[in-house]
C-alpha cells in the first residue's frame, strides 16, 4: 500500500477538474520492482569484450602553469594502451551551454599550459584494466610553476586581485554589467521611508549530490563507424551534442543510449566523462569505460556552488517590507559550466515570494581556483531560499510580530507585478502558509485566515 | 545543561522548468500491431518516476488502460530531442509533449474506429477499458486491438501523433532584470520542530510539517516520495553535508567517500506530516507544477530559525553545525556576561 500524502481539496475548489481517470491515481511506479530485486540495468552493468578503463591524472596545484608533462612513467605500466593528452582532443575549449548561445568557451577537456583548480584533468590514461589505468594515471609526472590562488569569491572581486581567467575578469560579464541585476522602484527612497533597517549576511559551503550510481559512462565502437555511448547523462541530447562538437566529428556518428540513472539531482548534466571515453575509444578501437570513483564523485565533479548574500531590507513598524537590497556571490570555481545560467536564475528569484515595491539585486557569478560548481537540485534558488527565510524570521523577531503574519502581510498575490516585472499569477504562498499553520495548530487571527491568493485584502 | 525545544517556519515558491525557458522537450506515439501505444522520448528517468507519470498522461489522454503504455526513454537514435531531465521541467515539458502527441494518435485511433464501426468519428468516445464506442449505445464499440489491426492491416494507417512543448526564450533586460524566467511557480510552507543539545550544540530535528502546493498530484505516490525525499535532502544540507567544511579558509579535510561526508541515517529522520494542496497550472499536464527541487528548501530556514526559537543562536552559515552552535552560545554567554 503506498504512502500518500493528503490532499486537502478545500483549497482552490473552483479550479480543479475531477474527471480523470488514472491521472491522480497512485499508479505503482513501473521500475519499483526491478530496482528492489537488482534486476534494473544500469549502464555498468554491461560487460563487453575487450573493454578499456579510462583514469585520470589531476592537478596537484590550486593554480599553476604547467612547464613540462611527462607520460613515460604511465606509458611503462603494464596493460596501460594509450594516453591522452590536450592534442588529442579536436576541440578542447567548450561551455556546456554553447547550445543556446552561452559563451565563452572557457574550460579545456584536458589542461593545455595551466591548471585552475585541485584535481583538473591534465593527462588521460586508457589501460587493459582499472588498476593499470590507475596506476598509469599515478605515475604521470607535471612540472608546475604556481601562480597565485584566488580562493574567495570577495577577494576576487577586489581591486588587485591576480585575474585568473582568460575572459579578463574574475566574474561573468551579463551584457556588460558585473552582475545580474534586479533593478525595481527605487530602493534608496525605500530605505529613506522605512522605519527601521534590517540587515543580515548568510552563507553556505559546497555541497556534493551524493547520487547512489557515480557519474559514468562507457562507449563501444560500431562496426559502421558510429560510436554508442552508454551512459547515466540527465540529458542525452545535450550529451550527444556537446560530445559531437568536442570531436569535431558529425552528430550522426554518435549514439547516446540511457535513460536509467541512479540518482542525479543535477551532478549529471555536465558534459565531462563521455568526451574522454569517446577518444579512448576512438584511439584504441575499443569499448572504453570512464566511471568516477567516490573520492572523484566528491572532489571533483561539480557541486553545488557556495553562496553569500547579503540582504538588507527597509521594513515598517507594522511589518511591510518596503525595500529589500540584496548582493548575492555565487562560486562558480574556476570555470562556468552553469554557473552564469544559475546565478541569473538567482537573481530572478529575488526578492523570493514577497511583493515587495523597491527591490534591488546585484548577483555576481564569481571564479576562483575551486572546484567549478554547477547545476543541482534547487540550482540558484536552495540557498536563497535559507537566507531570504531566515531574513524573514530575523524581522519577526524584531518587530516582535508573528512570524507567519509577517509573511502573509507581505506575500505575493495573483496580479502583483514582481521584481522582474512579471505579473504573478497561480500563486498560493498565503494557502500554504494558512494550512501549514492549521497542521501545528499556529492560531492566526480571522483577518489572515481570510486572506486570499486570488484577491488582494489587507492583514 | 538541558535539551532545549524550539519550532521554526519557512514558506518558499519555486519555479517550474529551466530559467528564461527555451527549454523543448519532444515525444512521439504510436500504435504496435495489436493496440499496444509506445511512447518514444529522449527523457530521462533519475529515479523519480519520470516513466509512469508519462504512461498515465499517455493513458489519460488516448482513453485507454495504462498496461497498454510502453514508455521508451533516451536513445538519441530513436527519441526526439528532450533538453532534459532537470529544473523541475520533466513532468511539466515531457507530461505536455505527451498530451499533445497522444491527442493527435488518439484522433487517428478514432477515425480508424469510425471507419470500421461505419459512424461519425465526433459520435465515438473511448471507455478506459480498451474499447472505443458510440456515445451512448452499449453495443456499438470495438476494441483498441481490433482498431490498430485494421489500420495495420486493411486501412493502410499509421495510429500516430507528434508532440512538442517549448516555452520560447525570454532575454532578459540588462538594466533592469526584467524577464519571464518561469511557466509557473509552486508553494511550500515548512514548520520544524527542533531540540537542541546546549552542552554538544548538535540539533536534532523531530517533526517536520510541510505543505506543498504543487498544481496537480498526477500521482500522490510519486509525488509523496518527492516531498519526503526532498526534506530529507534539505534536513542533510541544513545539518550535515558539505565537500568543504571550513569553506573558504581551507581546502584540507575534503570528503572522499561516505564514512567521511555524511548525511543522515534513519535514526536522524524526522516524522513528517505533509499536505499537499492544488491550484492547477493553466500550462501544466492536466495542471501539474514542477515539485522536484522545491520540496528540498524550506525545511533549510525551517530549522535555522527553529534553532534560533530554541537557543538563541542565529546560524547564518550552512550546514549547521554543533560547533557553529556552541560558538553561537559561546558569543552569547558572553554579550550577557559583558
Amino acid at each position: 500500500m503506498a504512502r500518500l500524502t493528503p490532499i486537502d481539496t478545500a483549497y482552490f475548489k473552483g479550479e480543479r477538474a475531477d474527471d480523470f481517470a488514472v491521472i491522480g491515481s497512485a499508479v505503482p511506479r513501473s521500475d519499483a520492482r526491478a530496482h528492489v530485486t537488482g534486476r534494473t540495468v544500469f549502464f555498468e552493468d554491461m560487460t563487453l569484450p575487450e573493454m578499456t578503463h579510462v583514469k585520470i591524472h589531476r592537478s596537484t596545484r590550486h593554480h599553476a602553469l604547467i612547464n613540462r608533462v611527462d607520460v613515460s612513467g604511465a606509458l611503462g605500466v603494464p596493460g596501460v594502451l594509450r594516453v591522452i593528452t590536450h592534442q588529442d582532443v579536436p576541440n578542447n575549449w567548450y561551455t556546456v551551454l554553447r547550445l543556446i548561445g552561452v559563451g565563452p568557451d572557457d574550460e579545456p577537456v584536458l589542461a593545455e599550459d595551466r591548471v585552475l583548480y585541485r584535481g583538473e584533468p591534465i593527462v588521460a590514461v586508457v589501460a587493459e584494466t582499472e588498476d593499470a589505468a590507475r596506476e598509469g594515471a599515478a605515475r604521470v609526472t607535471v612540472d608546475y610553476t604556481d601562480l597565485p590562488a584566488v580562493l574567495d569569491v570577495e577577494e576576487a572581486l577586489a581591486d588587485g586581485a591576480p585575474i585568473i581567467k582568460q575572459a579578463g575578469t574574475n566574474h561573468f560579464v551579463y551584457e556588460g554589467h558585473h552582475c545580474r541585476r534586479i533593478r525595481f522602484g527605487d530602493v534608496e527612497r525605500g530605505f529613506a521611508e522605512a522605519d527601521r533597517i534590517i540587515e543580515g549576511r548568510y552563507s553556505s559551503s559546497p555541497i556534493e549530490h551524493a547520487p547512489t550510481e557515480p557519474t559514468g559512462c562507457i562507449v563501444v565502437p560500431q562496426g559502421d563507424g558510429r560510436l554508442r555511448i552508454h551512459t547515466n547523462t540527465q540529458a542525452a541530447f545535450f550529451t550527444l551534442d556537446n560530445t559531437a562538437l568536442i570531436l569535431g566529428v558529425p552528430p550522426t556518428s554518435l549514439r547516446v543510449v540511457g535513460g536509467t540513472v541512479g540518482g542525479g539531482f543535477g551532478g549529471k548534466v555536465d558534459v565531462i566523462v563521455e568526451p574522454l571515453a569517446c577518444i579512448a575509444a576512438m584511439l584504441t578501437g575499443r569499448p572504453a569505460k570512464y566511471v568516477y570513483s567516490r573520492a572523484e564523485e566528491m572532489q571533483v565533479s561539480s557541486p553545488r556552488a557556495a553562496e553569500r548574500i547579503s540582504i538588507k531590507d527597509g521594513v515598517m513598524d507594522d511589518g511591510r517590507i518596503v525595500a529589500r537590497k540584496i548582493t548575492l556571490y555565487v562560486d562558480a570555481g574556476a570555470y562556468s559550466r552553469h554557473s552564469p545560467y544559475g546565478t541569473t536564475k538567482a537573481a530572478a528569484h529575488m526578492p523570493g515570494p514577497y511583493t515587495i515595491p523597491n527591490v534591488h539585486v546585484d548577483a555576481y557569478c564569481v571564479y576562483t581556483n575551486r572546484t567549478p560548481s554547477s547545476a543541482m537540485r534547487g540550482f540558484g534558488v536552495t540557498i536563497g531560499d535559507f537566507a531570504l527565510e531566515s531574513h524573514m524570521d530575523r524581522i519577526a523577531r524584531e518587530l516582535n510580530m508573528d512570524p507567519l503574519r509577517l509573511r502573509l502581510k507581505n506575500a505575493y498575490r495573483d496580479g502583483d507585478m514582481k521584481a522582474h516585472r512579471k505579473i504573478a499569477s497561480g500563486t498560493a504562498l498565503v494557502e500554504v502558509i494558512q494550512s501549514a499553520a492549521g497542521l501545528v495548530g499556529h492560531d492566526l487571527p480571522p483577518e489572515y485566515r481570510a486572506m486570499s491568493s486570488t484577491e488582494r485584502s489587507e492583514g | 545543561m538541558a535539551l532545549r525545544h524550539g519550532r521554526g517556519y519557512a514558506a518558499v515558491n519555486y519555479p517550474t522548468g529551466m530559467n528564461l525557458g527555451g527549454d523543448p522537450s519532444q515525444a512521439l506515439v504510436h500504435a504496435t500491431t495489436m493496440g499496444g501505444f509506445v511512447v518514444t522520448l529522449s527523457s530521462v528517468d533519475l529515479g523519480q518516476g519520470l516513466r509512469t507519470v508519462i504512461a498515465q498522461c499517455a493513458a489519460e489522454t488516448l482513453g485507454i488502460p495504462i498496461e497498454n503504455i510502453i514508455v521508451d526513454t533516451a536513445d538519441t537514435d530513436t527519441g526526439p530531442h528532450c533538453m532534459g531531465t532537470f529544473a523541475s521541467r520533466g513532468t511539466h515539458r515531457v507530461g505536455n509533449a505527451v498530451i499533445m502527441a497522444a491527442r493527435e494518435a488518439r484522433e487517428v485511433m478514432l477515425q480508424v474506429a469510425a471507419d470500421e464501426l461505419e459512424v461519425d468519428a465526433e459520435d465515438l468516445e473511448t471507455d478506459g477499458t480498451g474499447f472505443v464506442r458510440l456515445k451512448g449505445s452499449s453495443e456499438m464499440k470495438i476494441h483498441i486491438s481490433d482498431v490498430a489491426l485494421a489500420a495495420h492491416f486493411r486501412q493502410g494507417r499509421t495510429i500516430s501523433g507528434r508532440g512538442i512543448f517549448l516555452k520560447e526564450p525570454s532575454s532578459p533586460v540588462p538594466e533592469t532584470g526584467e524577464m519571464d524566467p518561469d511557466s509557473c511557480q509552486a508553494h511550500a510552507c515548512t514548520v520544524a520542530e527542533v531540540a537542541v543539545d546546549d552542552e554538544t550544540g548538535v540539533i536534532e530535528v523531530l517533526r517536520l510539517y510541510n505543505t506543498y502546493e504543487i498544481g496537480r498530484a498526477l500521482n500522490p505516490a510519486l509525488a509523496t516520495q518527492q516531498v519526503e525525499g526532498g526534506a530529507w535532502m534539505g534536513l542533510s544540507h541544513a545539518l550535515f553535508e558539505s565537500t568543504e567544511p571550513y569553506y573558504p579558509h581551507s581546502r584540507e579535510h575534503g570528503p572522499v567517500d561516505f564514512t567521511e561526508y555524511l548525511m543522515p541515517g534513519p535514526a536522524d529522520i524526522p516524522a513528517q506530516t505533509s499536505l499537499f494542496l492544488e491550484r492547477p497550472a493553466d500550462n501544466g499536464p492536466f495542471g501539474a507544477k514542477g515539485i522536484g527541487e522545491m520540496t528540498a528548501n524550506a525545511p533549510i530556514p525551517a530549522i535555522a530559525n527553529a534553532v534560533y526559537d530554541a537557543v538563541g543562536v542565529r546560524l547564518t552559515s550552512m550546514p549547521f553545525t554543533p560547533e557553529k552552535v556552541l560558538r553561537g552560545l559561546d558569543e552569547l554567554r558572553a554579550g550577557r556576561a559583558g
